[in-house]
């Protein structure tokens, strides 16, 4: 089965948010009560029900002149996955079209992928104890069908096809851009199956880490210690290892967004 | 629209302007986008950086109320660098008529036109030269002084870059870098759109601003032609439906007429709305009025009586009187009527200054809610302010099934007549309207044959056959296929047309074959060619575009005629009939015939063939007599204004607009405060893409509730400094008519403008929230409790109480308030 990528050209998207909603709507995730705090972007970060987030951010250029930027925010679907990496239960895994899928029958809720994500994608939510995320439509793709973002997308900012043909794509937007265009997600994690193109150089954008890395240990994780986790059943105890390993003797699972 | 959507990715330039396309036309970028791929340029003129700005090639801010000024600008700088499409404008616009020499323009008469007495124009002046048989001079070369063309370039020779950025506050090196870009499109083969909404509707001088583009399409060539036109973007999916089927007060279904009180005889009222022409050339394809209007006659009250019996059910508006939204409101708020439909509508929340509107209906006796949920309009008077212990009115709420609950047609913006089935049963006892309608009509009917009264038989006699007949011979239910074939028309006759037979009780194929005798019915003549013996061709889905830009002409169907692109014939050379675009031919002479799109006029080319074939002369007109405020669109400031003068005349606001702020006019709801340093900041309202209309739609889903959960208003950083504000604290805003309390946006996005070496800012707020779905108001047994709530009321708590000259459209888009910190 071909590799899949979703663009997210960010060159093309308005900001109207059809994508936030319509992943609301295919994943089923409620509403929860949201406030304004004095932006377009609600909820103000990702949480267990909000799987996909844009993001607004304005600014002033060095010329006087405005910018305001949108970037859509949900999971990378790295090859080189973190998440995956740590996960003990397998829980997260790569699926056949590359993307990082999540059982949450099998999510024991140890977090160690929230500390893991180089992007800042899993949320934990203490109500179920369960981590959830992004999953490009697992139930979509296995049916033939884009992601619900990608269907609803009403300006082509994004969208979604086999690896090869997606490169493609990208390369004529390139042609049409010129140095206008910024592209994003190529050079790391073994290259992720969201790629963007961006108005700005990545580290413009609040959200979008410029050199997002896995995390160190987790070579050691993967090569000699994951392999015996399958075998030990004292999970939770490889999990809080792995998480000395990565993060140090401090617990600083970042952020819990969870339970608002 | 005169083009329509996915024709908008033929463009080579588009002027967004007036409205934020990407907010609320989201599908609209999809075109948007393509036009950019193909190298098209985006300009973005709006008072605020919006997400339509944030996609533009060219930004630029400009003061709420000052359009005219921006685009009068604009038609300067064509003629001065001799940009026009110079045999288009000669061949087919009215720029080289010769003009009345008594007429006057502003720049020479006190900022007014020449006529005015009284807050009203006698239009004697603006009117055409004409030889011993009555046919309109002309100056071909355009030189006379009196030619319309040259008045149009004195006229705008007042309006420098200087004076227009003195005015707007577009700086004017942004000025004139969208000039340059925009009249490029002037060249032969290229095209310019422009994407408007309610940014340009809502003034005083609403139509002008309309008028003034419409005069740079002209100039430009962009009318007819494939990627141009003069695109209103409809705030509804089916408000441009509802409009051709006669939503306003002033129109008949098919933009014939409302009949006035002195026009007793059909005959009378015919002579006096079917225009006349002397040229040659012209179609004047309203020369046809007294065929719509018999069959819209037939379709009414049948055969049972004649046309003129059924001319004399109609209503008849007093002559001079005005039956707009605003008018009817006032009338209400002074306690005229005693009960009232709102039907499908949340005035409480839409209607411009909504406390005024709040007020207006607790002087009922009785009030129909028709909706799918309550609203402020039916929960009025347990509302803000209210003591509903003091409130006589009587409401009763019909639930009605949603869009998705029943079938029927639309008709988007670009005039497509599409056919929707229906995807589930409505809920509980909600009703189509259709069938609410048809129960009322029984129920008036038993009245009227029982009690008599005035006019019964408008009633009485009114033909009901739109379902399978019961044994008493009313309908069992509403089968809308049947109105559908009604709006169409039908053959109520053998008769024998353009030398085809039609046999009783066909449909007529087209508007074309429709009949003044009364031998044919149609409920909407623009619509006479949707539904015939060959199907409902608003159901069509074939997705060939044979065009090659989109036309698709076999996808559903379009008015008038299944025509995509009106005025299309204005897309060739007159002499040739080739297209001025090759690449985009919308319509083309093959030498024997037209091919492409359906054309407008079907004589061949080279004959003096003229395309606008719905203006009397045959051509567009640059000068527009035909307007209450003027046949050139002039500057003048919004009722409410920071400025104490206009700096392009005396004449501060738009002379002809009625004032309800005057002595004995209005009420005290209706206040003006300009130039008030109470109200020193200008406002506009506007939407967001998370909400739709007042709300009612989306507040109760919690989906767009989380997106989009309170009211905002959005500040520049420098007013919220000045005012010591701070991002995300709750602020109140006020207008002279009310306020509003909402939360500070305070963004880069707004800048203050220089306006004549002043400072002066401008705030905004959606006009989406209303009190029903908030957390704190009290929630009887019973009613109905939002999933997630929202917070602040109506925008239009602020607006003013004042219309267009033309339309009477509130001016919702610019007025004046004040902001501050609650409490403070």
């Amino acid at each position: 089965m071909a590799e899949k990528i979703k663009l997210y050209d960010a060159t093309k998207c308005i900001g109207c948010r059809a994508c936030q909603l319509a992943c609301k709507q295919w994943n089923d995730l409620p509403a929860h009560q949201t406030k304004n705090t004095g932006s377009y972007q609600n909820p103000a970060d990702l949480q267990p029900n909000t799987w996909l987030l844009m993001r607004f951010q304005e600014r002033e250029t060095n010329t006087g002149e405005v910018e305001w930027l949108f970037h859509h925010n949900a999971c990378m679907h790295c090859t080189d996955a973190a998440c995956v990496n740590v996960c003990p239960t397998n829980a997260l895994f790569h699926t056949k079209y590359g993307t990082v899928a999540l059982d949450q029958s099998k999510c024991t809720g140890c977090k160690e992928c929230v500390a893991a994500c180089p992007f800042n994608i899993p949320r934990f939510d203490p109500k179920t104890n369960k981590v959830s995320k992004c999953d490009m439509c697992f139930s979509r793709l296995e049916r033939g069908m884009e992601p619900a973002c990608v269907k609803a997308c009403p300006t082509g900012a994004l969208q979604f096809g086999d690896k090869n043909k997606m490169l493609r794509v990208i390369k004529e937007r390139f042609l049409a851009l010129g140095s206008k265009g910024h592209l994003y997600g190529d050079k790391f994690l073994g290259g992720t199956h969201v790629l963007y193109i961006l108005p700005e150089k990545p580290d413009v954008y609040e959200a979008i880490p410029a050199n997002p890395k896995l995390p160190e240990p987790l070579v050691v994780w993967k090569d000699l210690l994951k392999p015996l986790s399958l075998l030990v059943p004292g999970i939770a105890l490889v999990g809080a290892f792995l998480h000395y390993l990565i993060k140090g003797p401090k617990n600083t699972i970042s952020k819990e967004e969870g339970g608002v | 629209m005169t083009n329509h959507w996915n024709d908008i990715q033929n463009s080579d330039c588009i002027l967004i302007m007036g409205s934020n396309a990407a907010s609320n036309h989201p599908i609209s970028f999809k075109y948007v986008s393509k036009a950019k791929e193909h190298g098209a340029k985006l300009i973005s003129v709006d008072p605020r950086f919006t997400r339509t700005s944030a996609r533009a090639d060219i930004y630029a801010p400009l003061r709420s109320g000052t359009d005219i000024a921006f685009l009068g600008g604009m038609i300067k700088y064509i003629l001065d660098n001799q940009l026009i499409q110079k045999k288009y404008v000669q061949r087919y616009t009215n720029a080289t008529f010769l003009v009345n020499p008594s007429f006057k323009m502003p720049g020479e008469n006190n900022g007014v036109f020449s006529g005015l007495t009284d807050h009203k124009y006698d239009k004697s002046s603006w009117s055409f030269q004409t030889d011993a048989e009555g046919i309109i001079k002309k100056d071909m070369t355009m030189q006379n002084p009196h030619c319309v063309y040259q008045l149009l370039r004195k006229h705008y020779s007042r309006y420098t870059p200087q004076i227009v950025s003195k005015i707007t506050g577009t700086p004017e090196d942004k000025l004139l870098q969208i000039y340059k870009e925009y009249s490029k499109t002037g060249r032969i083969g290229k095209a310019g759109t422009i994407m408007y909404a309610m940014g340009w509707t809502q003034h005083t001088v609403g139509v002008q601003n309309i008028r003034a583009m419409a005069i740079i399409q002209l100039l430009l060539g962009n009318m007819g032609v494939a990627g141009g036109g003069v695109n209103a973007l409809r705030g509804e999916s089916n408000v441009q439906g509802s409009t051709d089927h006669a939503l306003l007060f002033h129109i008949l279904p098919g933009y014939l007429k409302t009949p006035k009180a002195s026009q007793p005889t059909l005959e009378v009222y015919n002579k006096k709305y079917t225009p006349q022409t002397k040229e040659p050339h012209s179609l004047n394809w309203w020369k046809n009025y007294p065929k719509y209007s018999a069959s819209l006659l037939r379709a009414h009250y049948g055969m049972n009586c004649t046309l003129e019996e059924a001319y004399s059910y109609l209503p008849k508006l007093d002559d001079g009187k005005d039956y707009s939204w605003l008018s009817l409101f006032e009338r209400m708020f002074k306690g005229g009527f005693s009960g009232f439909f709102a039907w499908g509508q949340n005035p409480a929340c839409s209607g411009a200054s909504s406390n005024e509107v709040r007020k207006a209906l607790s002087k009922l006796d009785w009030m129909v809610n028709v909706n799918l949920f309550d609203n402020e309009t039916g929960s009025f008077w347990k509302g803000p302010g209210m003591n509903p212990e003091k409130i006589k009115t009587e409401v009763f709420m019909l639930p009605c099934a949603a869009s998705f609950e029943k079938e029927g047609s639309i008709t988007n913006s670009g005039r497509w007549m599409q056919w929707r089935y229906k995807a589930v049963d409505p809920p509980g006892e909600a009703k189509p309207d259709s069938e609410i309608m048809t129960e009322l009509f029984y129920r008036l009917k038993d009245l009227y044959q029982k009690e008599g009264g005035p006019l019964a038989e408008a009633i009485t006699k009114l033909t009901w056959d739109y379902g399978p007949p019961r044994a008493d011979g009313r309908i069992r239910y509403v089968d809308t296929h049947l109105i559908a074939k009604e709006i169409n028309g039908y053959f109520l006759k053998d008769t024998t047309v353009k030398g085809k037979k039609f046999k009783k009780g066909t449909l007529v194929p087209s508007f074309a074959y429709l009949q003044d005798d009364g031998s044919t019915s149609s409920g909407n003549w623009l619509y006479c060619n949707s539904y015939t013996e060959k199907g409902n061709m608003a159901a069509r889905r074939n997705n060939k575009d044979e065009s090659g830009i989109g036309l698709y002409s076999e996808w559903s169907w379009c008015w008038p005629v299944n025509r995509r692109i009106i005025y299309n014939g204005a897309s060739v050379d007159p002499d040739t009939g080739k297209p001025w675009d090759p690449e985009d031919a919308v319509i083309m002479w093959n030498g024997g015939k037209w091919v492409g799109d359906v054309p407008d006029g079907v004589a061949p080319p080279g004959n003096g063939r003229l395309p606008f074939i719905m203006k009397p002369h045959g051509v567009g007109s640059i000068f527009g007599p035909g307007r209450a405020d003027g046949p050139f669109p002039e500057h003048y400031e919004p009722t409410e204004s920071p400025l104490k003068r206009n700096y392009l005349s005396s004449q501060r606001v738009n002379p002809v607009i009625k004032r309800w702020d005057k002595e004995g006019t209005g009420t005290s709801v209706d206040a003006i405060a300009t130039c008030d340093p109470r109200f020193p900041f200008v406002c506009s309202t506007y939407r967001v893409s998370e909400h739709w209309q007042t709300g009612v739609m989306s507040r109760w889903c919690p989906w767009l509730a989380e997106m989009q959960p309170d009211l905002f208003v959005e500040i520049s950083h420098e007013l919220a400094k000045l005012k010591g504000i701070k991002n995300g604290e709750i602020v109140t805003i006020s207008s002279v008519r009310g306020k509003v309390d909402a939360v500070a946006m305070v963004t880069h996005r707004f800048k203050p403008f220089k306006i004549a070496g002043n400072t002066v800012h401008q705030v905004g707020l959606p006009w989406h929230y209303g009190w029903v779905t908030t957390k704190m108001r009290e929630y009887d047994y019973g009613d109905k409790k939002p999933e997630i709530f929202t917070s602040g009321d109506s925008a239009n708590m602020l607006t003013p109480y004042i219309g267009d000259a033309n339309t009477m459209i509130p001016e919702s888009k610019a007025f004046m308030v004040n902001i501050e910190k609650k409490g403070v």
